[in-house]
């Protein structure tokens, strides 16, 4: 029994004290490394967010190098497939094409009053945009998020929204010099206040870490009122982080609670970086 | 001579495989995500790192190991520190098997792979969501776990006939 219990001790005494002729640490050293490091990520000391800053820069840029080829043969594929659906995708267009043009004409309408009315109460959003191009878009199993080529150089805070063409994908959640990392709508941390149309009800956005999101902490039960319509969901600018009116997805009425967002993420190019100021006179 | 300079690059480049190909998969996710199968990955640098300390530690250091998992962490962007604990813990399971076997069995190995791989997961979601509220997918993660397991005797193939290459050119 004891002699027993002396080869365990001796095994786990060698498997975490003894070195390789090459290393330069036991595995006890660099376990205890790496708590101090998780420990130390926990606060928020200067030098820390520095030392932070400096690896978060040198990795995703290495990052960017190294996925360059994995990139192209993925852009290469997906052009091929364009050039096969290219007449389907032209019929496509050109109806759409036609639709758009006619809605445009009420679009245009409708814009100018909403801008009179909000004269009228002595209110102005104002905005601005600022382009970035999408560095590393890891598909993780677990977490969603992309890293842009903006950082705090090109005056990006934390909290700004990005949008995808007009649509919404999410918020920047960190920012260093020359870089930011986006928290995407489709994470299970994001959430998002936005409104229902054109039922109007107020709601909160989650990720599902799937392609889609689901609606959270309504105020007022919204099922009965969707009936056979289909809602659009916009940020309602509640909490002041967001610009007001972002579309950010669609809910059929066959499938309530379940929103489809309009940007596909996983073809996140190029983006916009979105600073806005709501400014009342009263 | 171009045949000795060809041999010894090739030497060269089998013996830094375990090295190269874990920093790749940190940097560019070798996991076949890219396929966008719902309900479908695995990691590769569980197999990885289990694989080489277990059976030719020589060629994969734990400090690069360490460094891997620094790495990691910043590209899926969770705090810094969590994945390298989690790759060492492999490599500790890996060197108490090395000191306690001494007929190597696939059978016991592909076990303890599993053991390990439920162990730093759980790890890894315990201290994301206790320590950092992060929230995760639970399903996402076991799901990982069981095609990491399964997925562990084909790479056991690959790697091992990549070891015997390596153990013959040393020896030549």
């Amino acid at each position: 029994m004891a002699r027993s219990r002396d080869d365990f001790v001796i095994a786990i005494r060698s498997a975490f004290l003894k070195k390789k002729d090459k290393q330069k640490f036991s595995l006890l050293t660099l376990l205890f490394l790496s708590i101090f490091v998780i420990v130390l990520s926990n606060y928020n000391f200067k030098i820390i967010e520095l030392v932070k800053i400096g690896i978060n820069e040198v990795t995703y840029r290495v990052s960017f190098l190294v996925s360059l080829p994995e990139n192209k043969i993925q852009n290469i594929n997906s052009q091929i497939k364009d050039h096969i659906k290219i007449y389907d995708n032209y019929k496509n267009i050109e109806s759409e094409l036609k639709k758009l043009k006619q809605k445009q004409l009420s679009n245009n309408f409708l814009k100018m009053e909403n801008e009179k009315l909000r004269k009228l109460i002595n209110e102005s959003i104002e905005s601005d945009e600022l382009l970035a191009k999408v560095l590393i878009d890891k598909d993780s199993p677990f977490l969603k998020s992309i890293i842009l080529n903006k950082g705090t150089k090109d005056k990006l805070k934390i909290g700004m929204a990005v949008v995808d063409e007009i649509y919404l994908v999410g918020k920047v959640i960190e920012v260093n010099f020359t870089n930011s990392r986006v928290l995407l709508l489709s994470d299970l941390n994001s959430k998002i206040p936005v409104i229902l149309e054109p039922i109007g009800i107020q709601a909160v956005v989650s990720g599902t870490g799937g392609s889609e999101g689901k609606i959270q902490y309504t105020k007022e039960e919204y099922s009965n009122k969707i009936k056979s319509q289909d809602i659009i969901v916009y940020t309602s600018g509640l909490g002041g982080i967001f610009k007001p009116g972002l579309p950010v997805g669609k809910i059929s009425s066959d499938n309530i609670g379940k929103i489809n967002f309009f940007s596909d993420f996983k073809q996140l190019e190029y983006v916009k970086v979105i600073s806005h100021l709501i400014e009342g006179k009263n | 001579m171009s045949s000795l300079n060809k041999d010894s690059l090739s030497s060269l480049l089998f013996s830094y495989f375990p090295i190269g190909m874990l920093f790749l998969s940190v940097f560019n996710d070798f996991d076949f995500n890219y396929l966008k199968i719902e309900y479908f990955s695995f990691n590769f640098a569980h197999i990885l790192i289990f694989f080489w300390t277990l059976k030719n530690p020589n060629h994969l250091g734990y400090t690069s190991i360490f460094l891997a998992g620094i790495i990691n962490d910043v590209i899926i962007g969770i705090p810094i520190g969590i994945t390298s604990f989690c790759y060492l813990l492999i490599c500790s399971v890996t060197a108490y098997i090395r000191n306690i076997t001494l007929t190597p069995n696939f059978i016991n190995d592909w076990l303890s792979f599993l053991f390990i791989i439920l162990l730093i997961n759980s790890i890894q979601v315990t201290i994301l969501d206790l320590v950092f509220l992060i929230e995760v997918n639970h399903l996402k993660y076991l799901i990982n776990i069981v095609f990491t397991f399964i997925f562990y005797p084909i790479f056991f193939i690959l790697f091992n006939y990549i070891n015997k290459k390596i153990t013959i050119r040393l020896n030549d």
